[in-house]
């Protein structure tokens, strides 16, 4: 148990001590999860479009903030109980480049 | 045996195709939403028999079937309205009906399709046959819960406007009556077998919403009002589905939004009877057909289990993880077995409801929603 913990500080160091994200995973909670709003192909849905042409324009930081926080008053909820910054900024990255 | 050959080619010529003859009582349909192609299902073999393919965009769709099960008509959430033929595997017809779209139903004498729309909001029927515009119904919002009731009418509600709509399409132009004031953020609904009771789910109130269609002028009744008072609401990763299903006995059950329990609802008096706490944030909530169990799936990330309840004792009696993104249950019509769509896994698996023990997988790509045929003689699904 300690070894593996060891060993997987060590692996992370580079990445202040985060794994790096999982680029596949993020990929399809973005196109699945996210997609249960926002249509799997982010188009919008109940919520609004995100593919990146509608999100020009917009800065990461604000698009992390909402990502992480959620917007109060509307279904867009929190999702810091569940990705890491790491991931979030990840994800703010798909977005914005339109998953290249 | 001549007399034998005559009476066979005599019946050959007379069903034109051998496809004909086939029945359609134990077939169904499942999403394959990644792909945009529809697997055919039969009940009986526990097998694929078949794939549609280049139906576009199927996350969250859904679909009716013809009066004669043998039409699937098939709303995609890129506006695509596409009836299918289950015995030629094929699409018969495909139109582009609007942006973005959600849902939608068939009338009770299978006339007409509605579609549900959220981008340009509205609602627009078609003829059945030809796929012809019949009504364009706009609501300036967009439209979710969208359901057949008795009368060649439909019934839907405005996510935006917090009102519920009935569309009567029985004369040449669409009559429409609105009931305001049904709570903010209605985000889908549900209505009895009967045609009689639809409840309408709030994403923005601590309540949800019953009309009595069986009225002239349906007043909006609150039902389960302060359901979590006190109590902190979690994160909504995924709305609940509310389907006409949830009878179990003499009780609705009914997922909460933002709390990790279902909520039992006398049917009559419409009081709450009970809750249940479970796994999750409840999905679907779904009672076999006999409505002695309910079978609950759960939001991300938690919808790796299925958990089964007893109506009379509301309690959990089953516990399972079948695998990763269980989205949709299907029971056969008498519910000796369900069938779930597990996505991520890539398979749909099917149980038996009595023993729990899984009797068959079968593959199908990110599987979402299962329809059995079935569903063609019940009203509003």
């Amino acid at each position: 148990m300690n070894k593996a913990l060891i060993f997987t500080c060590c692996a992370s160091a580079s990445f202040a001590a985060e794994p790096q994200p999982d680029a596949e995973a993020l990929e399809h909670l973005v196109r699945h999860d996210c997609g249960s709003c926002h249509g799997m192909t982010l188009k919008g849905g109940l919520g609004p479009d995100i593919r990146a042409k509608a999100l020009h324009g917009y800065d990461p930081e604000t698009l992390g903030l909402v990502i992480k926080d959620g917007i109060p008053g509307t279904a867009m909820p929190p999702w810091r109980p569940l990705l890491t910054q790491s991931e979030i900024d990840w994800v703010v990255d798909y977005l914005l480049t339109g998953g290249e | 045996m001549r007399k034998h050959l005559t009476a066979l080619i005599l019946s050959l010529s007379l069903l034109g195709t051998a496809t004909l003859a086939q029945p359609t009582g134990d077939l169904g349909l499942v999403v394959e939403r990644a792909d945009g192609s529809l697997l055919v299902i039969d009940q009986s073999d526990r097998a694929s028999i078949g794939r549609i393919t280049g139906l576009g965009d199927l996350s969250h769709a859904s679909l009716v079937y013809s009066p004669d099960q043998r039409f699937a008509y098939v709303f995609g959430r890129d506006g695509g309205l596409t009836k299918v033929d289950i015995l030629e595997q094929s699409i018969v017809n495909r139109v582009m009906q609007a942006g973005n779209s959600i849902g939608g139903a068939i009338s009770d004498d299978g006339r007409y399709v509605a579609v549900s729309n959220y981008e340009p909001g509205g609602v627009r029927v078609f003829d059945a046959e030809t796929l012809d515009l019949v009504a364009d119904i706009p609501t300036d919002s967009k439209t979710v819960g969208l359901v057949d009731v008795p009368g060649t009418r439909f019934v839907f509600s405005l996510w935006d406007a917090g009102e519920t709509w009935i569309a009567d399409m029985s004369e040449a132009t669409p009559e429409i009556t609105k009931v305001t004031g049904m709570g903010s953020n209605p985000y889908d609904a549900l209505v009895t077998s009967d045609g009689r009771t639809y409840i309408a789910g709030l994403f923005g109130e601590d309540h949800l919403t019953a009309l009595d269609l069986w009225q002239d002028d349906p007043k909006p009744m609150p039902i389960l009002d302060g359901y979590s008072a006190g109590r902190e609401g979690l994160p909504v990763y995924k709305m609940p589905h509310l389907e006409g299903w949830a009878l179990a006995g003499t009780d609705f059950v009914l997922p909460a939004v933002g709390q990790h329990e279902v909520l039992w609802v006398d049917a009559r008096s419409l009081t709450q009877t009970g809750r249940t706490e479970t796994h999750g944030q409840p999905i679907f909530a779904m009672a076999r057909p006999d409505g002695r169990q309910v079978w609950v799936n759960f939001a991300h990330p938690l919808n790796d289990t299925i958990q089964v309840i007893d109506s009379l004792s509301k309690e959990v009696i089953h516990q399972f993880t079948p695998g990763p993104g269980v989205l949709h249950m299907e029971f056969t019509p008498r519910g000796h077995e369900v069938w779930l769509s597990v996505r991520d896994a890539n398979k749909v698996m099917v149980y038996d409801t009595q023993t729990f023990q899984k009797l068959r997988e079968i593959d199908a790509l990110s599987p979402s929603g299962i329809f059995f045929t079935n569903r063609a003689h019940k009203t509003g699904l």
